[in-house]
């Protein structure tokens, strides 16, 4: 039998389902495989192995009784940015480093619906602010394919734990790339799907007109199955979409033939070495062979993203973050001598650096005299932006192009320097401002490290993504290779 | 745009983060460079632009029904509290 | 206590108000909490009142509902688009650091009130906005060892906030507005109106300038005056210290005061020294409330016939004084009772009108204020006053018995016919049983008659009383004095 960890979520489940193994024999293996190679990664901050294997023996219970569904019995990680009740969920931030939430999100309601076994909560950078993980509270996340580099973030724990196949799958969120950027530089399926499809309840706010849940794992066709559990419409998130959610695993292998697939020619301008476009026009070279066409596209804004965001994701996050004060949940500062000083102090305690910047940098784009100049003249722009990419769905089907500028980079590389580090999105910002869902996979490797490909669809073209992506992996390996450390 | 240490102070109060003179020096330095990055944004012709909010074009506000789902759980929800007394969130004293 | 200059008559006082009413919605408006008053700490306070990491706010129809009731009943326009925006500051009883209001495009604009001011004319108060938002907790400023105590129940409670031009000019013009609007929100069924419990409130704006000077000048907002009483001192108060300030030479800081209605006086707030930057923009988490014209067409259709509509109905159709019609009209509740009396009299509808007016305003009002009641808790029923007031109408009894009546039906709770009969108070209008009265007592009083019939007319109230006397005041009035005037002519 092959390494239960080698294989994918599809797989699993059809092993649960043959009764080649348990849910409980599943999930003692890969709480196994965290307790042997957590510590170098740093991938989880709370591992739930009584939980998980409680929820495993329920599973199993609940499969013997015939009421499995596909994912029942099947273990995973969330991102500790999902509340998960009666368990630690801290953001990765000392500000929760105590906050056990009383209730579930969404997300993590219904895959628990489905029966899904909860291995733990993983790693991310502090309140998902961040592009390598190196700002968690809880210490930086190690690369499984290169242990002195980061893996991308911020849900840079998510990714490494399914890259060293700690977890079969993991949850993700995606503010500004916050899925696809790890996935690339690990080497992993990761999908954000539109923007209101998954529901944000739950899932603690970095910019609320930004964020959305999604999910990182081995393959399109595991991206679909988990996706389709998560999604849908909830009546606590008033930006949740009320529109049926699509079975996306019947589509999933329809032919590529004809496939207008825009090559966004910003991309291949912007920051983007030779070297590291190769693996990417290689790639496109295929979905050719696969009878697709190539059109390029030019959206003459994008390249505004990055200065975009950085107004609008911070001011948002200045006053999501406002709740965190000390008072009803949250770190609290010893002995505060009057309000302002609990605040001040509770605040400046509990937030690390990257935080209290983006905080700082919200607070004054939106403050009197500075709003129409940055933050206005920001979601201007935004717009700007959205009407290109949607005049380029009018000509094609995707957009196509690189997930991040540069392979994984050294732990430490970029920390000194913020603005070094904002541009590590500068590919995948774009479709966050539109709410457009966006796929990485894995399409190749570059001094070892692996390189993504990025797709880019029209708003609730979910179904297309993980087509054109599942496609590229039936006649590709790429998305199957892992790091020989763990296989 | 460039920031001195007197604006980060300024922000910092309203932001409720206390910063040491060094951080804010540090943050003085790091923020103007996000300004200066931000400052790409007055290259584009943004006159004739409506503000987007909101990624969904057209999509409006749903109204729930006026019921009461909510049960009393104070209790549960104070755990995570650092200081309750009686059922209240206890603060410093304000004085108004 | 400041003086009040001399100069006072140069002066002129600028007042705008913004009102917040607590909407009488069963839940808050972003969460399903109650609303219900007086509940133990905390206990209303769910997930999304307390502002918990990840959770999101949805809105309450009901509460968008009432807020365009209010709109379209002050004559103003209701936006098709409105938008919730975030007003960041920090304070204890704000939980999420932010409070959902309405900032760019607010549900209701540009309309107007009228008020009656003291010389009987009319003055128009132009409304500038009335917006959504949520209510903030309570600070309990009780001693907890040092501590301040937080209460979020009150928190994500529905408000609209009315925000007036500064179009009054002095505090009693001030009060009247603020009772029109009071009385209109409880017409509307959309606010309690509760001033104790907080449930209708202002904030004052109030400057001063001297007479003609087109310049408003430094305004002082005096915040969360809970009393008609509070408003009209606070305010008083107010104009005296700036009028004082300035003629001495002084300049009127524009600040945040509060009113200390044990020491008469307004003081600036400490804890809102600092200039507030409160750094609004749309808020992410909800989406333009966009309504379209068949709802709003809907609620134009259910709203209530208005205290101004119906005060002038009054006066038009029934000849009621503009002023009874004022005050007959002040509750909904009052003009309810009212309406319902005059609903079930029969015969000339002008008269039962002034007659039932006299009777609310007079022995109704005064037994409640004796007994500190509502209206709606009245001991007399509208339906059993109106029976009393039949039989006055059909001259059963005389207007002078019916008080007692009504006395005895308000302390025992029997009704008018019982009263009536079990005191014997039917009126006498049999004119031969007047007859023999009169005679017996012409009889008994020669002298009285030989003086009145010499030209004493005054032994005309003599004689009356006395008939009275013997028939209990039973004795139908106008009929004793016709037949008296014939017998004591002789």
């Amino acid at each position: 039998m092959t390494e239960l960890h080698t294989q994918t979520l599809a797989e699993l489940s059809a092993g649960i389902k043959a009764k080649k193994f348990s849910s409980v024999e599943l999930t003692r293996h890969f709480l196994n495989r965290i307790e042997k190679f957590d510590a170098e990664l740093n991938a989880f901050i709370t591992v739930t192995p009584e939980l998980a294997l409680t929820q495993a023996q329920a599973a199993d219970a609940r499969i013997a009784a015939g009421q499995a569904s596909v994912l029942t019995g099947l273990p995973l990680a969330h991102k500790d940015i999902f509340c998960t009740d009666g368990v630690l969920t801290s953001c990765a931030s000392k500000m929760l480093s105590n906050f056990v939430s009383p209730y579930d999100a969404t997300v993590v309601a219904r895959l628990k619906d489905q029966g899904v076994v909860m291995l733990g909560k993983t790693n991310m950078d502090e309140f998902a602010m961040g592009s390598s993980n190196e700002t968690s509270y809880y210490g930086a996340v190690k690369n499984p394919w290169n242990l002195t580099k980061v893996p991308g973030g911020s849900s840079g724990g998510s990714a490494a734990a399914v890259a060293a196949r700690i977890a079969p799958a993991a949850t993700g969120t995606d503010t500004g790339g916050s899925i696809r950027q790890p996935a690339a530089l690990t080497s992993l399926t990761g999908i954000k799907p539109t923007y209101g499809r998954v529901s944000r309840y739950g899932m603690i706010a970095f910019a609320s007109s930004l964020d959305q849940g999604g999910v990182m794992c081995l393959s399109a066709e595991d991206a679909a199955l988990l996706l389709q559990a998560m999604s849908g419409f909830d009546e606590r998130d008033s930006t949740s979409v009320e529109m049926p959610v699509p079975d996306y695993r019947t589509t999933l292998n329809q032919p590529l033939k004809g496939l207008k697939i825009g090559l966004v020619k910003e991309f291949f301008e912007q920051g983007l070495s030779e070297e590291n476009a190769k693996p990417v026009r290689d790639a496109l070279a295929v979905y050719e062979q696969l009878g697709a066409q190539l059109v390029e596209v030019s959206l003459p804004n994008l390249p505004l993203s990055v200065p975009t965001y950085y107004v609008v994701a911070p001011a948002e996050c200045s006053s999501n973050l406002s709740r965190f004060d000390g008072v009803r949940f949250g770190y609290r500062c010893d002995n505060p001598k009057d309000l302002m000083d609990l605040y001040t102090r509770s605040r400046a305690e509990g937030f690390g650096s990257e935080v209290k910047r983006r905080i700082m940098t919200g607070a004054y784009v939106l403050s009197a005299g500075y709003y129409d100049a940055y933050y206005l003249r920001a979601q201007k722009i935004r717009r700007l932006i959205t009407e290109e990419f949607a005049a380029a769905f009018q000509k094609v089907d995707v957009l196509m192009g690189p997930t991040s500028p540069t392979t994984a980079f050294d732990i430490g590389a970029k920390v000194d320097d913020p603005v070094t580090m904002y541009l590590n999105d500068i590919y995948t910002i774009g479709a966050n401002l539109a709410g457009l869902p966006a796929m990485s996979i894995p399409c190749g490797f570059l001094g070892g490290l692996p390189v993504g490909l990025q797709i880019i669809g029209s708003h609730f073209a979910e179904a297309k993504l993980l087509n054109v992506a599942h496609g590229y992996q039936q006649v590709t390996d790429w998305h199957k290779r892992m790091p020989e450390r763990y296989a | 745009m460039s920031l001195t240490r007197n604006n980060v102070e300024t922000i910092a109060r309203l932001a409720r983060l206390a910063v040491t003179e060094d951080e804010a020096s540090s943050y003085a330095s790091s923020l103007s460079k996000i300004l200066h990055l931000v400052e790409q944004l007055n290259v584009a012709d943004v006159s004739a632009i409506e503000p987007m909010a909101h990624p969904l074009a057209g999509m409006v506000q749903r109204l729930r029904a006026d019921e009461v789902t909510a049960v009393d759980e104070h209790e549960k929800f104070q755990r995570n509290a650092a200081k309750v007394s009686s059922g209240l969130y206890l603060v410093p004293k304000v004085i108004e | 206590m400041i003086q009040t200059s001399n100069d006072v008559m140069t002066w002129e006082t600028v007042i705008g108000l913004e009102i917040h009413a607590q909407l009488a919605t069963k839940t808050k408006i972003f969460s399903g909490s109650s609303t219900a008053f007086g509940a133990a700490p905390n206990t209303q306070a769910n997930l999304v009142d307390l502002g918990y990491p990840g959770v999101l706010p949805v809105l309450n129809q009901n509460a968008v509902k009432m807020a365009v009731k209010f709109g379209l009943a002050v004559g103003a326009s209701v936006a098709t688009r409105s938008v919730f925006a975030r007003k960041n500051y920090f304070y204890p009883d704000l939980p999420k650091g932010y409070q959902i209001s309405q900032y760019e495009l607010p549900i209701v604009e540009h309309g107007k009130m009228d008020i009656l001011l003291e010389d009987g004319s009319t003055k128009t108060i132009r409304i500038t906005r009335a917006h959504l938002e949520e209510d903030a907790g309570k600070s309990l400023h009780e001693d907890f060892h040092g501590f301040t105590g937080i209460d979020l129940n009150r928190a994500g409670t529905p408000l609209i906030e009315i925000v007036s031009e500064p179009d009054m000019r002095s505090a009693k013009e001030a009060v009247a507005y603020m009772k029109k609007i009071h009385t209109l929100v409880r017409y509307l069924d959309i606010c309690d109106g509760n001033m104790q419990e907080g449930s209708f409130r202002c904030d004052a704006n109030v400057s001063v300038r001297k007479v003609g000077a087109e310049k408003f000048g430094t305004r002082c907002e005096i915040k969360n005056l809970n009393s008609f009483r509070f408003i009209e001192k606070a305010i008083n108060y107010e104009v005296a210290r700036q009028i004082e300030l300035i003629e001495g030479g002084g300049t009127v800081q524009q600040q945040t005061r509060l009113y200390d209605p044990d020491k008469g006086e307004t003081r600036a707030l400490r804890s809102k020294e600092e200039a507030n930057d409160y750094r609004y923009f749309p808020d992410p988490d909800l989406l333009p409330v966009v309504l379209d014209d068949a709802l709003i067409n809907g609620i134009r259709a259910s709203l209530p016939e208005l205290p101004d509509e119906k005060a002038q109905r009054l006066v038009r159709e029934f000849d009621l004084p503009a002023y009874d019609a004022s005050v007959l009209t002040a509750s909904r509740e009052l003009s309810e009772f009212y309406e319902q009396v005059t609903a079930l009299l029969k015969g000339d509808a002008k008269q039962n009108t002034k007659l039932a007016a006299n009777w609310v305003m007079g022995e109704v009002s005064a037994a409640l204020n004796r007994d500190s009641l509502e209206i709606t808790e009245s001991k007399v029923t509208a339906e059993a006053l109106a029976v009393l007031l039949s039989r006055i109408n059909d001259s059963t009894i005389s207007g002078k018995l019916a008080k007692e009546v009504f006395e005895a039906m308000w302390s025992e709770g029997k009704s008018a016919d019982a009263v009536i009969e079990e005191k014997g108070l039917k009126q006498i209008t049999d004119s031969s049983a007047i007859e023999k009265a009169i005679d017996d007592i012409i009889a008994a009083n020669p002298k009285q008659l030989a003086d009145y019939r010499s030209g004493k007319d005054k032994l005309f109230a003599f004689f009356v009383g006395q008939v009275m006397k013997v028939t209990a005041g039973k004795a139908n009035p106008s009929q004793v004095n016709e037949l008296l005037k014939q017998k004591l002519a002789g």
